[in-house]
């Protein structure tokens, strides 16, 4: 992350009480939380149920001392334990929370305000992307859960990782119904969808003549659609959303 | 094969003179060696010293379990992991809601008797959470090891605490910590400890079940001068794991008591322990009056994916190329499973019975060939970072003479080798594997597609070396197995059911949803002549039983 965007992530949480942090900081606390953080909490920050740790908010924690407190004293009542660290190592971890699991800068400089203006016009991202849509992700937070390199890639290679809350079925029913939706939930008896007419359904898999889960993403890419600044600004104005939290 | 409690054999009037006898008599090591002859009772983590998690109640048989009914639920107050297996006694139920709180319920309506509640340190440092896995029992004493490192003796009838014993060395804010059922062997209970992602020093203890008091260890890792202490480079042994969380089993013809033992430290990057690294990953057979090692045998020398080998040891009597074998039936973490003589530790086979590529295969005496080792950047192996199985409990029927083995398939990680320092107190691991499940680890929601891992029961055959069958699921499994002489297996998994298949052909019998996943294993028990199945899920203890 180059110096003057890690400025400007940081510049306003300096401003309300918060740490600023270096590059070496977050580079030892990516070390500090793959070694210990990420046994319960997964590379990823998600991997128990509720949490999510690269989120940039947390359930019982606003500052960045606060968030410190409870890697070093955990959380009472909770598997959450608490930590041999010193006040400066959980430092290092607030640092990789509050910011390399956003960091990574895209190819390209981009502008904010362009950038708004191609999601909502030329790019019809807003078809899809809306703070209520269900098909796909809204994207009101998404400069908080996703990092630069991971909005430009889904720009043009959306297939190349697919978001695991939107993956997408079809379904052919022995009654000859095609069905399509989003996958919530499967087992090996069932599958739970928000079908194409944005209606909840679980569908009983004996009652399936085929079942499939595509591999496809319902994105589609902008390679050759955007220009590559275009791409930069989207990106751009896209780490601006930091949702309502 | 006796039967009992209904089927084709009804004895029920020699069970009731069988209850009659042991209603008030205290659990002597004399009946916990013969508990065939009271499958009323399910008196071991694992239903008997063998391990094989096998009941001889056969009331409900593949023909009429489908009409098995809830009886009861009993809730925790708890919302960690219960993984705990009950001890059955003349009708009472002996289990561990999380952390360390032990309850002794009714098992005819899962009303409780009494509960004794234990608050663990706060400073304690489990890897994986605060779980226990259950109880012993010898006369009328309870015994369980605590998520801080206490051993403790609870009277059966009043839950009064008889002693409480801190253990040498074991100190809770340096990652030890007890999570395993003990075992009983005449009058020594013998626990293991965990932490080995916390750079301790494993180890195995037996002590005094009238005191407390400890009478031998064996370091699951050989000091300096010690034989094995060679297969670590320079003082890598001092902190190099080799955990026990998972009970042993137990042979009187041999007196030998059989542990596994988990992976070395630090888990992702072996690159400062050079060498095979014993005892870890390794199953390590003890004489259990004094701890001395008679043999050992190691899956997976110097283990850099995390495969421990703290799994269940079953011990089973079997033909093998013509004759008659005292073996151990092994379902490996490391995606193989393997059967040994039990008497001398001697590799009979071992084959895959997953996806496997962080080896090309064993050799004739089944030490891997060709290991590979993680990159900087990131190597993708088979099979999964939690294995192809885990500690979940399998079962061997003598009826089919099958092995049932709960496993993951497909499953991958790609495990990346970082930097490691020691810190007392502090995970001792390397990079954390990213894997194909974890996303949604510990959750009933799946959006798995194929080739991302699921979970599947193999009955597997260990006269022959082949699988009989599978059965697959959608979801993957953290859930033990119980089978019973009338051919019926139970199990669960993440998807949130209860289930019984037939043993012979792994069909699907019966099905009941339960509130949470299934990360505990069945076991069975009998009272006044019914038979009750038991299972945790979630955050409760159910119990089913056939419709009257």
């Amino acid at each position: 992350m180059s110096a003057a965007l890690w400025a400007l992530l940081f510049a306003a949480a300096a401003a309300v009480g918060q740490h600023v942090y270096t590059n070496a900081d977050v580079e030892n606390g990516a070390r500090l939380y793959s070694a210990s953080c990420a046994t319960c909490h997964g590379p990823r920050g998600d991997a128990v149920r509720g949490v999510t740790l690269f989120g940039g908010s947390f359930r019982r924690a606003t500052t960045d001392d606060e968030v410190a407190r409870i890697i070093l004293g955990g959380i009472p009542g909770t598997s959450m334990p608490p930590n041999k660290y010193s006040e400066v190592e959980a430092g290092m971890i607030v640092a990789y929370l509050r910011g390399a699991a956003r960091g990574g800068v895209t190819t390209t400089a981009g502008d904010a305000t362009r950038g708004r203006a191609v999601f909502t016009g030329k790019g019809k991202c807003t078809t899809c992307h809306s703070e209520t849509s269900r098909m796909a992700p809204s994207l009101d937070d998404v400069g908080v859960v996703r990092r630069p390199l991971e909005i430009e890639q889904a720009l043009v290679d959306p297939n190349a990782d697919i978001n695991i809350d939107y993956r997408f079925v079809r379904a052919v029913t022995k009654s000859g119904e095609t069905i399509t939706g989003r996958l919530l939930n499967q087992n090996s008896f069932s599958v739970q969808i928000l079908d194409s007419k944005e209606q909840l359904r679980s569908l009983d898999k004996t009652e399936l003549k085929t079942f499939a889960i595509k591999t496809t993403s319902e994105m589609p890419s902008y390679r050759g659609v955007l220009d590559s600044q275009e791409i930069a600004d989207v990106v751009t104005y896209l780490i601006t959303l930091r949702g309502r939290r | 094969m006796k039967r009992w409690l209904g089927g084709p054999e009804r004895t029920a009037p020699l069970l009731v003179v069988l209850l009659t006898v042991t209603a008030t008599a205290q659990v002597t090591f004399d009946r916990l060696l013969h508990t065939s002859a009271e499958p009323g009772n399910w008196l071991t983590y694992s239903g008997n010293l063998q391990s094989q998690r096998h009941s001889l109640l056969t009331q409900v048989t593949p023909a009429n379990v489908k009409s098995l009914e809830l009886q009861w639920a009993f809730q925790s107050l708890s919302l960690e992991k219960f993984e705990a297996t009950p001890i059955a006694l003349d009708g009472v139920l002996y289990t561990v809601q999380p952390p360390n709180d032990v309850v002794a319920l009714d098992g005819a309506t899962g009303r409780t008797y009494w509960t004794y509640s234990y608050k663990p340190s706060p400073l304690t440092r489990p890897c994986c959470g605060r779980v226990n896995r259950g109880l012993a029992i010898l006369g009328d004493t309870l015994f369980m090891g605590t998520i801080d490192g206490r051993i403790i003796a609870l009277d059966a009838k009043s839950g009064r605490e008889i002693w409480n014993v801190a253990v040498e060395g074991v100190r809770a804010e340096a990652g030890y910590n007890f999570t395993v059922a003990p075992l009983v062997v005449r009058n020594t209970i013998i626990v293991g400890t965990a932490g080995g992602e916390f750079g301790i020093r494993g180890f195995i203890a037996g002590f005094d079940s009238a005191t407390g008091k400890e009478k031998w260890r064996f370091y699951t890792i050989p000091a300096k001068g010690e034989p094995g202490n060679e297969t670590w480079a320079k003082d890598s042994w001092m902190r190099g794991g080799a955990a026990v969380w998972v009970t042993g089993s137990y042979d009187p013809e041999l007196n030998l008591t059989y542990w596994g033992t988990g992976n070395p430290g630090p888990d992702w990057n072996g690159d400062d322990r050079a060498g095979d690294n014993l005892y870890s990953d390794s199953v390590v057979a003890l004489d259990p009056d004094t701890g001395k090692i008679k043999w050992h045998f190691q899956f997976t020398p110097h283990d850099e994916f995390d495969y421990d080998s703290t799994q269940v040891p079953v011990l089973a009597d079997i033909q093998w190329q013509g004759r008659a074998r005292k073996v151990i039936v092994w379902g490996n973490r490391n995606g193989f499973w393997y059967v040994l003589d039990r008497a001398t530790g001697e590799f009979l086979f071992g084959k895959p019975y997953t996806k496997v590529t962080w080896t090309t295969g064993l050799d004739a005496k089944g030490r891997p060939q060709n290991q590979v080792t993680p990159s900087a950047e990131g190597l993708v192996v088979y099979p999964h970072l939690a294995g192809g199985t885990n500690w979940y409990s399998p079962s061997y029927s003598p009826h089919t003479g099958l092995f049932y083995l709960s496993t993951w398939q497909d499953g991958h990680a790609t495990f990346a080798k970082g930097p490691v320092e020691f810190v007392e107190g502090r995970p001792f691991i390397g990079t954390f594997p990213i894997g194909t499940t974890l996303s949604i680890n510990g959750t009933q929601v799946n959006r798995r597609m194929p080739g991302e891992g699921h979970g599947a029961i193999l009955a597997l055959d260990p006269s022959t070396g082949t699988k009989r069958w599978e059965f697959t699921m959608s979801d993957i499994t953290d859930a033990g197995v119980l089978t019973t002489a009338s051919d019926v297996l139970f199990s669960g998994g993440r998807e949130g059911f209860f289930f019984a298949l037939d043993a012979k052909t792994g069909a699907l019998l019966w099905k009941a949803p339960v509130a949470g996943i299934v990360q505990a294993a069945p076991m069975s028990y009998a009272i006044r002549g019914r038979q009750y199945v038991a299972i945790a899920a979630g955050n409760s203890l159910y119990s089913y039983a056939l419709r009257p």
